[in-house]
């Protein structure tokens, strides 16, 4: 019978909503993996308020208002003045809002889990990040290695681990500076090298070209780069993290010049985050990363729409 | 006039001064960079894709294509005439525009037919159409590749498999969407 078909008792509304049922179980049973695995290495689960006065100023990340507040896009700055605050290990998960971001792997508000610890930077977390996947992946009985859209994908350690040089040097045969130079990052980054990515084991993409780090750390031995990585499986991009940037001055001069370059594009300027830049005067060494909840499910349920992962979508509340 | 962020799959734009449809639509943002907006396009014209990378900042030029209800006249060395019955002007359609849409065309069959700045650039047919069977051999039973179904040719050439009651002479009812049989036409 198919959905809204004469003789059908369900609306069609209602089939599509009841033929996500396996996913949310298998997207449940996920979170709860991924609690636990925090919860056995120590971690706080906390909750940060999703209503704050100034979001971080990225130039392409722009929050929704609210009551003359903004919906928080990430917890990050909230979770860092805890870090701080004599927290060493955090983790939350928590729904984030970004206008304007709907797509197969997009959703204007979405599931993140973040975490971040002290005293570590970004190499040590990226093996936090491969064991906490491998651990999520054999508690859902999915094994050390899961099939996503018709490929095998091995989650056992160490990744696969991948420069931005290295990687616009073989799939793009340029230099990440040239093409940031032609404004052409972004495009050869989607349409060259993702669709790379991640496809017999997952890959760390690591050491952004310093621009692209508002939050990040600079490598102390090149400041051409700044110490982040992005997680890559099977081309979908799934989390993003990097040793965190303390030095509360540079900070400053990064969101003055990503407010002015907001302001250029004509994009609503944020009021400068003051009590988290003076926390930060005080946040010891630390690294911390994102990870999308709903792409990770999306993984496991082996799904190509970020849709068929959640309850409602947007089109649908 | 759209902008970057209205793009969607078939929307219609302009690009060159030739209409374009999105056949394909994806969203991307790669990790903290821009929106972009990735699109297959077909040229309506020629049928030529196109694979193009949009951000925000571009925008197009909304393409503007009316549609004519006309009457199919003839057929002359592969190219289809119309006639607009209100002032009998005549518009023609090459074999490549056409497409399956011949396999349905009959005398004086109502069209709607579609104009990019005045020139004829496709046919949209009627969703079901009557045509009489030229051609229909008798049923052998048996025949379990095919299935209860035989083959049988209309009044266009058209060739599709039909239950095994249809006979020569007979009218039967096509859906053009599919090019299926849908029942007979009872006299």
């Amino acid at each position: 019978m198919s959905p809204g078909s004469k003789n059908n008792p369900f609306p069609a509304k209602q089939m599509i909503l009841a033929g996500r049922k396996q996913y949310l179980w298998l997207r449940a049973r996920m979170i709860q993996a991924m609690r636990l695995f925090f919860i056995e290495h120590d971690y706080l689960e906390v909750e940060t308020p999703q209503l704050i006065p100034a979001p971080a100023p990225e130039p392409h990340i722009h929050a929704i208002s609210a009551d003359n507040l903004f919906l928080h896009t990430s917890p990050e700055l909230c979770m860092k003045r805890l870090l701080g605050a004599g927290y060493p290990k955090i983790f939350q998960i928590c729904k984030c809002f970004r206008h304007a971001e709907r797509g197969n792997l997009h959703m204007p508000e979405f599931t993140m889990l973040e975490w971040y610890r002290t005293g570590i930077d970004y190499m040590a977390l990226m093996e936090e990040c491969e064991a906490m996947i491998l651990s999520v992946s054999r508690s859902l009985g999915a094994g050390d290695s899961i099939n996503y859209q018709g490929k095998e994908i091995d989650l056992k350690y160490p990744w696969e681990r991948l420069s931005v040089g290295e990687a616009f040097d073989r799939f793009a045969s340029l230099t990440p500076e040239t093409a940031i130079g032609m404004g052409i990052f972004d495009k050869v980054m989607v349409e060259k090298i993702e669709p790379n990515l991640g496809m017999a084991r997952p890959t760390i993409l690591y050491d952004y070209p310093a621009p692209l780090a508002a939050l990040a750390r600079l490598k102390p031995e090149n400041k051409k780069l700044a110490e982040r990585f992005e997680i890559y499986l099977a081309g979908l991009e799934l989390a993003n993290g990097f040793s965190e940037l303390t030095d509360a001055r540079e900070q400053r001069d990064r969101f003055e010049r990503d407010r002015k370059q907001s302001s250029y594009l004509g994009k609503q300027v944020y009021p400068m985050p003051e009590k988290f830049l003076k926390d930060l005067e005080k946040m010891p060494r630390a690294a911390g990363i994102a990870l999308g909840v709903d792409r990770l499910a999306m993984i496991f349920a082996d799904r190509s729409e970020i849709d068929d992962v959640v309850t409602f979508t947007p089109e649908e509340v | 006039m759209y902008n970057a962020s209205d793009l969607r799959k078939n929307l219609k734009v302009q690009i060159d001064n030739e209409p374009y449809v999105i056949t394909e639509f994806r969203f991307s943002k790669p990790g903290k960079g821009q929106s972009l907006y990735r699109c297959k396009l077909k040229n309506m014209i020629t049928g030529v894709i196109l694979d193009r990378t949009y951000r925000s900042g571009d925008t197009f030029e909304q393409a503007i294509l009316k549609e004519r209800r006309m009457q199919y006249l003839y057929n002359q060395e592969n190219e289809f005439c119309f006639m607009d019955v209100e002032n009998y002007e005549q518009v023609f359609l090459s074999l490549d525009q056409i497409g399956d849409a011949k396999n349905y065309l009959t005398d004086n069959l109502e069209v709607d037919i579609l104009l990019f700045e005045d020139n004829p650039i496709g046919i949209t047919l009627p969703n079901f159409v009557d045509l009489a069977v030229t051609r229909a051999d008798p049923w052998v039973k048996g025949d379990s590749v095919a299935g209860d179904t035989k083959p049988v040719t209309m009044e266009t050439g058209y060739v599709l498999r039909v239950p095994p009651f249809v006979e020569e002479g007979g009218k039967l009812t096509i859906d053009t969407r599919t090019g299926e049989y849908v029942t007979r036409v009872k006299e």
